[in-house]
């Protein structure tokens, strides 16, 4: 006993040490988690009241009424709700780190076509807003390039991960921005007829790009060798319906001639920002494409729209029968989707479609709702537990799991607030 | 005796006249049996709220409605005072004065523009008051003006508040480094450049005053032979920000550059002082606590540039809990749109109260600006800006569906029709469209600087 006094003195002590090192750094855990007596918003089966959801292996290994226990880690949910991972459907998240700084700025290549560019190639999967992000419950963000006529290839990434591919959510999408008849804010002073003529050249050059892509494929389709010409073997995958294109398109009259352009070059696109969408939902409705809105919590486009144009497109659109899916067009405050998705909610779409439009419609327009989207046996463990409607600014989101990874419910803001809500040092007087 | 009195009683009366009629228009409403929310006196439930004259002028139970004045049934709504803008650009024609670290000359006043849609927007969101600031390009910017939304009247005059005190805007940081130091090889060139142009410039208003003061007590026949010091708009503006009669709102990013301004105008004897955007406030909130008339901050804004990098959502509620006069500003059309929603914000990041959310956008933002004696709660006599909405302002499902300035209706969303426009230019052909871009922040009119250096070309600039 007298020999092990020092032992234990000395471990004491040590522990001790320990305890007082600053800055302990938690990292995502990966284990058997089962969630119990929660009330689960599957978004796709309705709302299950007093249920298990058991994670296991990274997935939704089983969801229903007392689940047996075995060696699992018991999380007591009673009364908590369980959503699925929040899905943001366009941003530039991991792409800057400081908006103004061109050296944290990863978002665009020189040049008008560029569609080979790789967004997942750019991602700092150690940016500082990815864990500010993920804390909202939003788990997982299409990121994408941006300018020109073909801006890049968009990709959809967990917010979890050491590397790029670690991230990978499986989906990748050619950007293209259509070209705008519409006069371009107070500083554009180009006559109406310029205007119109540029959009015209503009889609002309597209249309130039497009046929050549389609020969580059048709060459080798024929068995002849082409030489290597990245921005045509990525367009070409785009022709050939491989990789999905996102065309960029807000005003009301581009967006019927881009209905009628895509009808020509029989692809299958999905829109993206539709701001104008509102003032030709039927049309859209009609050409069953689906549209990637926002952000809702932005100035209506003209100044002769209602104040609350912005507020009620995703709606309108909804309404008419178009699958909407929502997005913030944020990098750093990405974690505000759930609140423009909860303004889409107030001003006319209900809280069930705004929270399809930012789960289930997204994962199926990036054709990852085998794994995504909503809470359903075999699909990934990315969910989050909230003490209340996680729209609502006073909800906390108490935890989040992304592949079945339990995540640090920490970020650099929320150190920042634990260092200085009572601060040290303070002054005398 | 009897008639001189009886003479300057009418005098005295059509003065009065007089100023009403250029303070606008005032309206009577009773408000019946809503959730009122007071901010200073808690929530007072089916309360009814009489307004005569553009001012509040009873609060009760069971009122009996006055003949002839228009009656609100606010039955399970939520009647909040006029959400109040510490930091806006709206309804100004231009922004920054960027042509000398100090321009404490220029007034805001002057640029007032009334067909501004987003004065009507502001409304469409609860917004009553709005203080409008010279951008940040200068050390010493130009005097704000704040203004009452007083939308549809063609005179920029009406829009103005007549009884809030003068202000002036001071900018520290990135903004008239950039402009200055970067671009024209100006001081300031740094942080300690900032200091020194402030410091010049209270130290030359002093020897201004001095100078004035030695002439006018000089004897009149020297005053025949020399003349009179040179009249200095500048530096008048500069004494009266040393005497107290302006309150100063300093745009500023980091814990440094507030607590140097801090020392500053401790030495200089100068306590009207608000900090603006103030994203590193947090760092010294006791500091600010001691000293100053508070902060007014962005919700969660943060990473737009360098000097809001190490930003926390938390700030406001850690300004709030050490005692900090705290407000939450738009410096954004769009943002005046929800500052409710700013507001509700903080309890997420936080959890305050929602007597403490709601005071970050009414009667703190009043105090902040000097006006509190007569807006940002709902108390008897004060001016009757309100705000109704159908469910409780901090939630997200929060829809504001009137707003009153004065007492007289500017916003009734049941009656709303889209185009708000006052006025629309005969020669356009093409109304020209914005997508997710702020045009009125704290560095409109100097984007030229900018250009060169291949930044905030895309994203915030404020």
């Amino acid at each position: 006993m007298k020999k092990l006094l020092p032992l234990l003195l000395l471990l004491f002590v040590s522990f001790h040490l320990f305890s007082q090192i600053d800055g302990e750094v938690i990292k995502p855990y990966k284990g058997d988690f089962l969630l119990q007596h929660a009330r689960i918003f599957t978004v796709s089966n309705g709302v299950l009241e007093d249920t298990d959801l058991l994670i296991q292996n990274g997935k939704i290994a089983a969801i229903g009424k007392n689940l047996p226990k075995e060696n699992h880690l018991l999380i007591d949910c009673t009364g908590k709700r369980i959503y699925p991972g929040f899905i943001d459907s366009g941003t530039s998240l991991g792409l800057v780190e400081v908006n103004s700084l061109p050296e944290t700025q990863d978002y665009m290549e020189l040049g008008k076509v560029t569609p080979q560019m790789q967004a997942l190639t750019a991602v700092n999967p150690n940016a500082v807003a990815i864990p500010v992000t993920r804390v909202s419950g939003v788990t997982t963000v299409l990121t994408q390039p941006r300018g020109g006529y073909f801006p890049g290839t968009a990709a959809l990434i967990q917010l979890n991960g050491y590397t790029p591919d670690q991230m990978d959510a499986g989906f990748r999408g050619v950007l293209m921005n259509f070209p705008s008849a519409a006069k371009a804010g107070n500083y554009d002073n180009r006559s109406a007829e310029t205007i119109k003529k540029e959009a015209k050249k503009a889609l002309d050059e597209i249309d130039a790009l497009w046929e050549k892509a389609t020969s580059y494929q048709a060459i080798q389709d024929k068995g002849g060798s082409v030489a290597y010409y990245p921005e045509m073997a990525q367009l070409a995958k785009v022709v050939t319906g491989e990789i999905p294109l996102l065309v960029e398109v807000n005003a009301a009259g581009d967006i019927l001639r881009a209905i009628e352009w895509v009808k020509d070059k029989a692809v299958d696109p999905v829109f993206t920002g539709v701001a104008e969408g509102w003032k030709v939902a039927e049309k859209l409705a009609a050409s069953e494409i689906p549209v990637i809105t926002g952000p809702v919590l932005s100035l209506p486009s003209r100044q002769s729209d209602s104040y609350d144009a912005s507020y009620t497109n995703a709606s309108k659109l909804q309404q008419a029968g178009v699958k909407v899916a929502i997005r913030s067009q944020d990098s750093e405050n990405v974690r505000n989707l759930p609140f423009h998705a909860g303004f889409a909610a107030a001003y006319g779409m209900g809280t069930e479609e705004a929270l399809k439009a930012i789960t289930l419609h997204p994962a199926e327009i990036f054709q990852v709702d085998d794994k995504l989207g909503s809470l359903e046996v075999g699909k990934s463990a990315t969910l989050f537990l909230a003490d209340g409607d996680p729209f609502e600014p006073k909800t906390q989101i108490e935890q989040v799991f992304i592949d079945g990874y339990k995540i640090p419910m920490t970020n650099r803001h929320i150190r920042l607030y634990q260092e200085f809500l009572d601060r040290e040092m303070k002054p005398e007087n | 005796m009897s008639y001189k009195l009886l003479l300057s009683g009418l005098l005295l009366g059509s003065v009065v006249t007089t100023s009403l009629a250029q303070e606008g228009k005032k309206g009577d409403v009773f408000i019946r049996n809503a959730q009122v929310l007071t901010v200073t006196n808690g929530l007072k439930e089916n309360t009814d709220v009489w307004v005569k004259d553009g001012l509040i002028h009873r609060i009760g139970t069971q009122l009996e409605a006055p003949k002839g004045v228009p009656v609100i049934d606010a039955s399970g709504k939520y009647l909040m005072p006029g959400i109040i803008d510490a930091h806006s650009h709206v309804a100004l024609e231009s922004i920054n004065e960027a042509s000398s670290p100090i321009t404490a000359e220029v007034k805001m006043e002057d640029v007032v523009d009334p067909f501004a849609i987003g004065i009507y927007r502001a409304l469409a969101g609860g917004t009553t008051v709005s203080h409008a600031m010279h951008g940040s390009a200068n050390a010493i910017g130009g005097q704000n003006v704040t203004l009452k939304h007083r939308y549809g009247t063609r005179n920029p005059g009406e829009l103005v508040m007549k009884e809030a005190p003068r202000t002036i805007k001071f900018a520290l940081g990135e903004n008239p480094i950039r402009v200055h130091g970067r671009s024209k090889n100006l001081q300031p060139r740094s942080r300690m450049g900032v200091e020194a142009v402030i410091r010049n410039g209270f130290e030359e208003a002093l020897q201004y005053k001095r100078t004035w003061e030695t002439w006018k007590q000089a004897s009149e026949e020297t005053k025949k032979r020399l003349a009179p010091p040179v009249f200095s708009s500048r530096m008048e503006t500069l004494v009266d920000i040393l005497e107290g009669e302006i309150i100063i709102h300093c745009h500023s990013y980091r814990a440094d550059e507030i607590y140097m301004l801090i020392q500053v105008c401790k030495e200089y004897g100068i306590d009207k002082i608000v900090f603006s955007h103030v994203n590193e406030g947090f760092k010294v909130a006791p500091e600010l606590a001691a000293h100053t008339m508070g902060a007014s901050v962005f919700s969660d804004w943060w990473a737009y540039k360098f000097e809001v990098y190490y930003s926390t959502a938390y700030n406001a509620a850690i300004l709030t809990k050490n005692g900090v006069i705290t407000s939450i500003n738009s410096d954004s059309a769009e943002l005046i749109r929800h500052l409710y929603h700013e507001a509700a914000k903080t309890q997420r990041y936080g959890g305050l109260t929602d007597e403490e959310a709601l005071a970050l956008i009414t009667i703190n933002p009043a105090r902040q600006l000097g006006i509190d004696r007569w807006v940002g709660s709902i108390e008897e006599g004060k001016q009757a800006d309100l705000v109704l909405f159908n469910q409780h302002p901090l939630s997200i499902y929060a829809i504001p569906e009137m707003t009153w300035v004065d007492g007289v209706n500017y916003f009734n969303r049941a009656k709303d029709a889209a185009d708000q426009r006052l006025k629309v230019d005969p020669e356009e052909i093409l109304e020209p469209m914005y997508l997710h871009v702020n045009h009125n922040n704290c560095m409109r009119d100097v984007d030229f600087y900018f250009t060169g250096f291949g930044r905030n070309l895309f994203q915030h600039s404020h």
